[in-house]
């Protein structure tokens, strides 16, 4: 049995957890103080995933960027290969908030979207 | 010269809340004035998540937050102009308060409002304030300024970066940085802890392997033109650089991240009395400053590190400034004052009414790491409320509630202080 102390970074209260491990089998966590957290706990032991967030190149926009993440938390191996896919495209005005950018981000099935608008200049 | 009920300054989610939480108290002939061309404030360029969770229950980016309330704003036709200054905020005789504002299409123009809610938020320290020795090349910039450049104007300001202060700021842009390509040296923060969220702390820089060196400070910035690299320096106690412990590090670009200051200029010139440690207004529990009619929200009263407790005092802030204009007098005829003593650094708000008539919420943030401790509320030798915890930090705002009949039987001031558990 190995155990691994980690903070939650679900929400800003950031619960200090203790993951028990057998191998790569999570037996229990505890010092969570809400659900997300245990399922964090879990994932951040087998599968460690985060929401990536950045900003897409618009044309013919009242911005020159507009931000976008992706919509569910995707591998956190995989953050520099989606940011060179993010860094690829460009969109153009108008773009409403919520906007599908790329819908498979880097095969994890997860779509990038646009976090604001942007009015066409 | 154009009469209202209300005017707020400040259109970011202080603002927009101010102005959500009076326009459901009744309140229609209002102002929201910003000097940005959008509103949302500074949400618009931290395009991180994490925020809403408390407020809507769910993650969201700093533009999605600010959009819910731009939404609403719009929806209920709650009027406001944009890259609108505000100069000066000035009290009539009348107790009417005279707002003067100046833009492009009007020109400088005053509006009288009954009531003002302050909104306008807080700006960072820089290099100025710390007295960093060395040259003045190019390439040092606030955390917040780099955040604008990267994520609104799309330049990345350097490739070989050194961050000062582990503000929650700075966290963010080490690690929005190292996204872009930059490589992170370090983050150096003076204080034997950190000044960020923990999450931040764990996502933004154990994510990327970047340094954290706590109780280290930079005693050096090199360059002619542009910064080449920084000396850096482990400190005593005392804060003081321990010499033998000097470093070296090449870097093109140095962050600071060493604080935010609320805006009070308004505020003073209107004749608002401040705090020596929030740098905010005193206020009372409407959000009311030391002017009648004139209140303050957001990080212009003190610096919040989560936008959800920003929203929640601002619609507080808003309601009560309705309350003001419709002439709600409270009942309440007590003024006690709330200080903060042992480890407690300050109390929002600062003064209370008795009696009242709803449960009360008292913020405050405690000046160091306490392990251990009883938050206590005392009037007197009297203690009112407790509530073990298990740590404080000063990074991360506390806040007790605090039943409406307890505080009513209150016979003297109040303090909020710390009582280590066991004693």
């Amino acid at each position: 049995m190995e155990t691994k102390n980690l903070t939650c970074i679900v929400c800003p209260v950031g619960c200090s957890l203790t993951v028990t491990l057998d191998g790569d089998k999570v037996v229990s966590v505890t010092g969570n103080t809400c659900k997300r957290g245990e399922a964090y706990g879990i994932a951040e032991c087998t599968a460690p995933t985060r929401v990536l967030t950045s900003t897409v190149r618009v044309e013919g926009g009242t911005a020159p960027f507009v931000s976008v993440k992706s919509k569910e938390a995707i591998p956190k191996g995989m953050l520099f290969e989606a940011m060179e896919a993010v860094n690829k495209i460009t969109l153009h005005a108008p773009c409403a908030i919520g906007d599908v950018v790329i819908e498979d981000l880097c095969g994890s099935g997860i779509p990038l979207v646009t976090t604001k608008g942007v009015k066409k200049r | 010269m154009e009469t209202l009920d209300l005017v707020i300054v400040g259109g970011g989610p202080a603002g927009m809340a101010a102005a959500l939480g009076a326009y459901e108290e009744g309140i229609r002939k209002m102002l929201i004035l910003d000097r940005e061309p959008q509103l949302g404030g500074i949400l618009e360029q931290c395009i991180h998540n994490g925020f809403g969770l408390h407020r809507f229950g769910e993650e969201l980016t700093g533009p999605e937050y600010a959009d819910r309330y731009i939404q609403k704003v719009t929806e209920l036709q709650i009027p406001y102009r944009l890259q609108t200054m505000v100069l000066n905020i000035h009290m009539a005789e009348d107790r009417d308060k005279l707002i003067t504002a100046v833009n492009e299409e009007d020109g400088l123009f005053t509006v009288k409002a009954k009531a003002v809610v302050l909104a306008m938020g807080c700006r960072e320290r820089n290099r100025g304030a710390l007295n960093t020795p060395g040259t003045r090349p190019a390439g040092i910039y606030t955390a917040g300024a780099a955040q604008k450049f990267v994520n609104i104007k799309g330049y990345m300001p350097g490739k070989k970066v050194v961050i000062l202060g582990s503000g929650d700021i700075g966290l963010i842009m080490a690690r929005r940085m190292t996204l872009e390509g930059a490589k992170v040296e370090a983050v150096c923060e003076i204080q034997p802890y950190s000044g960020g969220l923990t999450r931040n702390i764990v996502q933004c820089l154990e994510d990327f392997d970047i340094p954290l060196l706590l109780s280290h400070t930079i005693t050096q910035i090199h360059g002619k033109k542009r910064v080449t690299g920084v000396t850096i320096a482990q400190v005593d106690e005392r804060k003081n650089p321990i010499p033998g412990t000097e470093r070296y590090i090449e870097c093109d670009t140095v962050l600071l991240s060493v604080g935010l200051i609320p805006e009070n200029e308004l505020s003073l010139g209107a004749g608002v009395q401040l705090d020596g440690v929030t740098g905010g207004a005193l206020v009372d529990e409407t959000r009311q400053t030391s002017l009648p009619g004139v209140f303050a929200c957001g990080n212009v009263l003190h610096v919040h590190d989560l936008v959800d407790y920003v929203s929640e005092e601002s619609d507080l802030a808003g309601r009560n400034a309705a309350k003001y204009i419709r002439h709600q007098k409270a009942e309440a005829t007590i003024q006690r004052k709330i200080t903060a003593s042992g480890g407690v650094r300050y109390v929002i708000p600062q003064t209370i009414h008795l009696p009242v008539t709803e449960d009360q919420r008292f913020y405050f943030r405690v000046g160091d790491i306490y392990n251990k401790v009883k938050i206590t509320v005392k009037s007197g030798d009297e203690v009112l409320y407790q509530k073990g915890k298990a740590k404080v930090v000063p990074g991360e705002m506390e806040s007790v509630a605090i039943k409406a009949d307890v505080l009513n039987r209150a016979g003297a001031d109040l303090e909020v202080t710390l009582v280590q558990e066991g004693k």
